[in-house]
C-alpha cells in the first residue's frame, strides 16, 4: 500500500530515480508508530530524537559540571574571601567562621571529583559520541534507523537513570563521591575512609555501572549499524570520516568499560563483602584494619585499561566532526583520507597499549615503564598525521569561516598544544616531576576537555539545521568562539608554569605550602579567566535554546552544500529519514570542487568517463 | 516495535543478520569483562600470598551438566528447524531443567569451598575463585531467562517454524553455547592456573 506521492524535492525526484526501493513505507501506515507525546519525545525510538536528547541531558550536565568547577576555583583563586553569599545554594558546605564563610575542605574535594566524573563520562561521552553517533550514523550510511531502536532507547534512559543517581548524591547528607574522577582506592573501597566514601561513593558506583550499560547499548547498536545496515554503494571506503570515528570509538567502548566494570564489581566486593582485592595494611584513624593481601595498583591497571581508551572514546568523535567540517567549508576534499583511517585505526589500537603511562608514579616496574613510554610515544605518530592532514585540507581552501568552521580550526590549535605536553609527560623520567601537578590538569584539560568541546561546537553549529530545522545565531557563535579560544588558553597555560614548579593538583589549599604560595595571583587571574568563559558558555546555551524557537529558518535542505546524506533527507526529519527510496551511493563523501562542479552529494551517479574522487584523492 | 533491521534486508552488504550480530559484538563485551578478572587473578597470584586450594567436585559436575544442555538445546534447534515439533518441546524444557540443575550445582559447590575453610574475606584467591564464578552465574541466569522465554514461546504460540522466529531461538541457542564456553574456559583456568 505505498501511498502515492508527488516529489516536489529536487533531492526526492533523484533519490526516487536512482535509490532503491526497500517497501519500508509499506510496512508502516502512516505515523502510527510516532504518535503521540510519549511515544515521540519522551520513549522515542527515532534515533534522530534520541540524538537530541542525549545533546540536551548533555548540556544539563555541562551547566552543572562547570559551576562546579567555577565554584572550587574560587576558592583556588580567592582562599581568603567570604563566600556566605553562595550559602543559599551549598547550605551547610559553606562553613562559617568569625563572619567569614569558606568553602567545606570535604566539599571541595567533592566537587573536584563530580567536575571530572561528569565531564568525562556524562558530557564528553554520552553528550558527545551519543548525540553525533546516532545522529549521524543511519543518515550518513543511508539507514532507515540503527539495528535496534529499541535497545538504542534503552541506552538513553540508562544514561538517563545514571545521571538521577549521580544527581541524587548531590544532595545527600555526606557529600558526593571525594575520592576523584578516578576512584582509586582504599579512598574508594573502604567506606568509612572520607566522607564521602560512605553513600556518595555507593551512589557513585551504581550510577556509574548504569553508565556502562548505556555505553555498551549505544555502542553494540553503533557497530552492528556500521557494519550491516549500510546503504546500496555505501562501501566502507566511502564512509564519511564521521562515521570511521565514531565506529572505531564504539568498538572502543566494547572493549575496554567491561574491565571498568570487572573493577567496579571487585570494589563493590570490597566495600560490601569484606573481601581484600584492593586493600592491603591500612590504618584509619590509629587502627589497623584486618584487611591484607590486596593491592591498590591492581584497580589503577584496570581503571587505566578503560581511562586511557575512554579519553580516545572523547577525542576520536571531535576529530569525526572536524574533519567533516573542515572539508565542507574549505570546499576541499579532505587531505589523505586513507592516512586519515589508518590513523583513526592506529590510535584505537594503540590506545589499549599504553593505560601504564598513568601509573609511572604508582610503583611499576620501570622496566614495564620503558614498553609503555615506546607505545605513549608512537601515538605521537598517527595523531601528527591527523594534524598534518587538517591542516593541509584547508591549506589554499576556499575558508567559509563561519562558526563551525572557527571551532573546527580551534579543535586543530588545540589539539596541537595538548598533545605536545603529552608528549613531555609520556616520558616517564619527566613524569616523575611532573606527575599529580597542574601540568597534567593542563594537558588534558587543553587535549581533552577544551579540544573535544571544540570538535563538539563545530559539530553542533554544523548540524543544528539537521536537528532543529533552524541556524544559531552567527554573531553569538563567533562571539562564543573568540571568547572561549582566548578564555580557554588564558586558564590553561598558566597552568603549565604552575605544574612546572610542583604545584600538585587537587590541593584544597596552599597556605602551608611556602613553595606554592607565591602563585595566588596567577590562581586569581586563572579564577577570573574561568568564569568569563562559563559566562560565555552560558550565552552559547542561550543561543541553542533561543534558536530551537526563534533561529533563522533552514529553506533549503543542503544549505552548506555538503556531499554527504544527511544532507539529502527532509528539513526536520521523518520517520525513516527518506520519504520513498534510499539514495544510493556512487562515490566518496569528499567530491568537493571536482571537475568544476563545486560539490557533488554522495547519491549522484558517476558521469561517463569521470574519475572517482578517492581514487585521485586517496 | 518496528523492525528496521527486517525491513533492511537485501542491502548489498548484509550477509548475516543484525541481531545475531549485535549478539557476537556482546560476547567480546563479555569476553572482556572476564579478561580482566583473569588477567587480575594472574597479576594477584604473582605477587605471592597465595592460597592454593582443590576445586570441590561439584563443579565438575556442573561442568558436565552444562555441556549436556548445550548438546540438548542445539538439538532441540535443529527439531525446530525441520518441523519436528515434539523433540524440540521436549528437549527445550530439558535444557531449561539441566540449565537450572547447573545453578544449583555451582551453589552447593560454594557451600562445600565455604565449609572447606576457603571464604570470600579470605585469601584473595578464594575472592577470586568466587567472584569470577558468581559473576559467570549472573550470566547463566540471564540464559535461563532466556530460555524461559523460548519455553513460552513454545507452548503459547502455535508450532510454526517461521524465519522470525528461528532467528529468536538462535539466538538464545548462541547466547548459551556461549556462556558454556566460557564456562569451560573459565573452569580449566581456575583448575590449571
Ligand atoms: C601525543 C599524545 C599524548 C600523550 C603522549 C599523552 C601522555 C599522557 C601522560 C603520560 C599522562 C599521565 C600524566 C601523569 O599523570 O603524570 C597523561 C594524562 C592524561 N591525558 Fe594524555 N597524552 C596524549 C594525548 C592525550 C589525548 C588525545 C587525550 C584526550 C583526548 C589525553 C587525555 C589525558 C588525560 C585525561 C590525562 C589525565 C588523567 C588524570 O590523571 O586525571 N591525552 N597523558
Ligand atoms: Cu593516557
Amino acid at each position: 500500500m505505498a501511498e502515492v506521492k508527488t516529489l516536489t524535492h529536487e533531492e526526492d525526484i533523484l533519490i526516487e530515480e536512482t535509490g532503491y526501493d526497500d517497501h519500508f513505507h509499506d510496512h508502516h501506515h502512516g505515523d502510527k508508530y510516532q504518535s503521540g507525546f510519549i511515544s515521540n519525545y519522551i520513549f522515542s525510538m527515532d534515533h534522530k530524537m534520541i540524538a537530541r536528547q542525549f545533546l540536551i541531558t548533555g548540556i544539563f550536565w555541562a551547566f552543572i559540571g562547570a559551576a562546579m568547577s567555577i565554584i572550587f576555583r574560587l576558592q583556588l583563586g580567592f582562599p581568603e574571601s567570604d563566600f556566605q553569599w553562595l550559602k543559599p545554594i551549598l547550605g551547610k558546605w559553606i562553613v562559617v567562621e568569625n563572619g567569614v564563610g569558606t568553602l567545606a575542605p570535604e566539599f571541595y574535594y567533592a566537587l573536584v571529583t563530580m567536575h571530572g566524573t561528569i565531564l568525562v563520562f556524562f558530557v564528553l561521552t554520552a553528550g558527545l559520541s551519543g548525540t553525533f553517533s546516532n545522529l549521524l550514523i543511519p543518515l550518513q550510511l543511508g539507514a532507515r534507523d540503527m539495528a535496534s531502536p529499541f535497545l538504542n532507547m534503552l541506552s538513553y534512559w540508562f544514561f538517563f537513570l545514571a545521571g538521577v543517581v549521580m544527581f541524587y548524591s548531590l544532595f545527600i547528607s555526606t557529600g558526593p563521591f571525594s575520592g576523584g574522577w578516578t576512584a582509586y582506592p582504599p579512598l574508594s573501597a573502604l567506606p568509612q575512609a572520607s566522607t564521602g566514601s560512605g553513600t556518595g561513593m555507593t551512589l557513585w558506583i551504581v550510577s556509574l555501572v548504569l553508565f556502562v550499560v548505556s555505553v555498551l547499548l549505544g555502542g553494540i547498536n553503533y557497530v552492528t549499524t556500521v557494519l550491516n545496515l549500510r546503504t546500496k554503494g555505501m562501501t566502507l571506503w566511502r564512509m564519511p570520516l564521521t562515521i570511521w570515528a565514531f565506529f572505531v570509538t564504539a568498538i572502543l567502548g566494547i572493549l575496554s568499560f567491561p574491565v571498568l566494570a570487572s573493577g567496579f564489581f571487585m570494589l563493590t566486593f570490597d566495600r560490601a563483602l569484606g573481601t581484600s582485592f584492593f586493600l592491603s595494611e591500612i590504618f584509619i584513624e590509629g587502627q589497623a584494619l584486618e584487611r591484607i593481601g590486596g593491592s591498590p595498583v591492581l584497580y589503577q591497571h584496570l581503571f587505566w585499561f578503560l581511562g586511557h581508551p575512554e579519553v580516545y572514546i572523547i577525542i576520536l568523535p571531535a576529530m569525526g566532526l572536524v574533519s567533516e567540517v573542515l572539508s565542507v567549508h574549505a570546499r576541499k576534499p579532505i587531505f589523505g583520507y586513507k592516512a586519515m583511517v589508518l590513523s583513526i585505526l592506529a590510535i584505537g589500537f594503540l590506545s589499549f597499549i599504553v593505560w601504564a603511562h598513568h601509573m609511572f608514579m604508582s610503583g611499576v616496574n620501570p622496566f614495564i615503564s620503558n614498553f609503555f613510554v615506546v607505545f605513549t610515544l608512537i601515538i605521537a605518530v598517527p595523531s601528527a598525521v591527523k594534524v598534518f592532514n587538517w591542516i593541509t585540507t584547508i591549506y589554499g581552501g576556499n575558508l567559509r569561516l563561519n562558526t563551525p568552521m572557527l571551532f573546527a580550526i580551534g579543535f586543530v590549535s588545540m589539539f596541537i598544544s595538548g598533545g605536545l605536553t603529552g608528549i613531555f609527560l609520556g616520558n616517564s623520567a619527566i613524569d616523575i616531576q611532573l606527575h599529580d601537578t597542574y601540568f597534567v590538569v593542563a594537558h588534558f584539560h587543553i587535549v581533552m576537555g577544551i579540544a573535544a568541546f571544540f570538535g563538539m561546537f563545530a559539530g553542533i553549529y554544523h548540524w543544528y539545521p539537521r536537528m532543529f530545522g533552524r541556524f544559531m545565531n552567527e554573531t553569538l557563535g563567533k562571539i562564543h568562539f573568540w571568547g572561549t579560544l582566548v578564555g580557554a588558553y588564558a586558564i590553561f597555560w598558566p597552568m603549565h608554569y604552575i605544574g612546572m614548579a610542583g604545584v600538585p593538583r587537587r590541593y584544597y589549599s596552599f597556605d602551608t605550602f611556602d613553595a606554592f604560595k607565591h602563585f595566588g595571583e596567577m590562581n586569581q587571574f586563572i579564577t577570573v579567566a574561568a568564569i568569563i568563559v562559563f559566562a560565555l558558555q552560558v550565552l552559547f546555551i542561550v543561543n541553542f535554546f533561543y534558536s530551537i524557537f526563534k533561529g533563522k529558518v533552514q529553506t533549503t535542505r543542503n544549505p552548506w552544500g555538503a556531499t554527504t546524506l544527511e544532507w539529502s533527507s527532509p528539513i526536520g526529519g521523518v520517520h525513516g529519514n527518506w520519504e520513498g527510496k534510499i539514495p544510493t551511493v556512487h562515490r566518496w563523501a569528499y567530491d568537493y570542487n571536482k571537475d568544476d562542479r563545486e560539490f557533488v552529494p554522495q547519491y549522484i551517479p558517476m558521469e561517463e568517463g569521470e574519475v572517482a574522487g578517492e581514487d585521485v584523492h586517496v | 516495535m518496528a523492525d528496521i533491521a527486517l525491513n533492511n534486508t537485501n542491502q548489498s552488504t548484509r550477509r548475516i543478520h543484525p541481531q545475531v550480530f549485535a549478539l557476537w559484538v556482546s560476547f567480546g563485551s563479555i569476553l572482556m569483562m572476564f579478561i580482566a578478572l583473569t588477567s587480575a587473578y594472574i597479576v594477584k597470584q604473582a605477587a605471592g600470598n597465595w592460597l592454593e586450594f582443590l576445586i570441590p567436585v561439584e563443579f565438575y559436575f556442573s561442568t558436565g551438566i552444562i555441556l549436556l544442555s548445550s548438546l540438548t538445546l542445539h538439538v532441540s534447534y535443529s527439531s525446530f528447524k525441520n518441523g519436528n515439533e515434539a523433540p524440540y518441546k521436549l528437549l527445550l524444557i530439558l535444557s531449561l531443567i539441566l540449565g537450572s540443575i547447573f545453578l544449583v550445582m555451582q551453589f552447593r559447590g560454594w557451600f562445600t569451598l565455604f565449609e572447606g575453610g576457603i571464604d570470600l574475606k579470605g585469601n584473595p584467591s578464594g575472592s577470586f575463585f568466587y567472584l569470577i564464578t558468581i559473576l559467570h552465574a549472573a550470566h547463566i541466569v540471564g540464559g535461563i531467562g532466556a530460555m524461559i522465554v523460548a519455553v513460552l514461546h513454545a507452548f503459547t504460540l502455535k508450532f510454526k517454524p517461521t524465519e522470525r522466529r528461528r532467528i529468536r531461538f538462535s539466538l538464545v541457542l548462541q547466547y548459551w553455547h556461549f556462556v558454556d564456553i566460557l564456562w569451560i574456559f573459565l573452569f580449566a583456568f581456575l583448575l590449571f592456573i
